[in-house]
């Protein structure tokens, strides 16, 4: 087999159009959740082991860190989610035009840019 | 033929359907566990502790525990093998993929037991 033989798409050099940039950010809001899911084991270790780990749960999330942290993770998790339901969405065959999927792209980010003000307006 | 030996279902039919599934009981477990701490601002640890021993309550945590497992691997296994590649790397992506995928599954496996640990040690 020919190592140079021609590429089919080569996405180096396509510009990303938006539904593409949803799609990104899906994968890279999942490979983020797959570390917040050992942080969020560990908070519920914590939390359930005794009283006195509650509380130190609870004084952790208090602090601004944390909240930051806490924050992002609220993120990936909302902006994973809707973008995940757009897919389940388009499953089902709503959205799957040129024009659809522009139209359901442009939703994940309204919807999810309101999730995660809310999820602010939630840790502080 | 090529068998991809790292996926979770051997094959992308099973691997969509498993990905979707897993999808919904994550989603089901995370507007609930939302819903509850933010309609319990003044949670107490007796009541915290109270809805983690309630067996229904270990079931849903223990599925979806086990849902991301399956996702996760699903998911992540997808990314490697579309970034981690001969094309974008040269020949060293094979190993470094492979030593990539071993560490998720062991992360993976690991998060699993730390989860049955947790919910029967309550």
């Amino acid at each position: 087999m020919r190592k140079e033989r021609p590429v089919n798409l080569d996405i180096g050099t396509i510009r990303f159009p938006l539904p593409a940039i949803v799609s990104i950010l899906h994968r890279i809001s999942g490979v983020m959740l797959f570390f917040v899911a050992g942080l969020l084991l560990w908070v519920l270790d914590a939390s359930l082991s005794s009283s006195q780990g509650f509380a130190d749960v609870k004084a952790c999330l208090a602090h601004p860190v944390t909240q930051v942290v806490l924050w992002g993770s609220l993120a990936a998790l909302g902006y994973h989610l809707v973008a995940g339901i757009r897919h389940l969405i388009m499953d089902i065959g709503i959205g799957e035009s040129w024009k659809g999927g522009v139209m359901g792209a442009r939703l994940v980010f309204v919807v999810s840019v309101i999730l995660i003000v809310l999820a602010g307006v939630w840790v502080w | 033929m090529v068998t991809s030996v790292t996926t979770l279902g051997r094959s992308g039919l099973s691997d969509w359907l498993i990905q979707r599934v897993t999808a919904i009981i994550i989603a089901a477990y995370t507007i609930f566990m939302v819903g509850y701490l933010v309609a319990n601002p003044d949670l107490t640890y007796v009541q915290w502790v109270q809805l983690n021993q309630n067996n229904w309550m270990r079931i849903f945590t223990l599925f979806t525990a086990l849902s991301i497992a399956a996702h996760a691997w699903i998911g992540l296994w997808s990314v490697l093998t579309d970034y981690i590649t001969v094309r974008l790397m040269g020949p060293k992506a094979v190993p470094l993929r492979i030593v990539l995928e071993l560490g998720m599954i062991v992360l993976i496996l690991a998060y699993v037991v730390w989860a049955i640990d947790i919910l029967w040690g309550i």
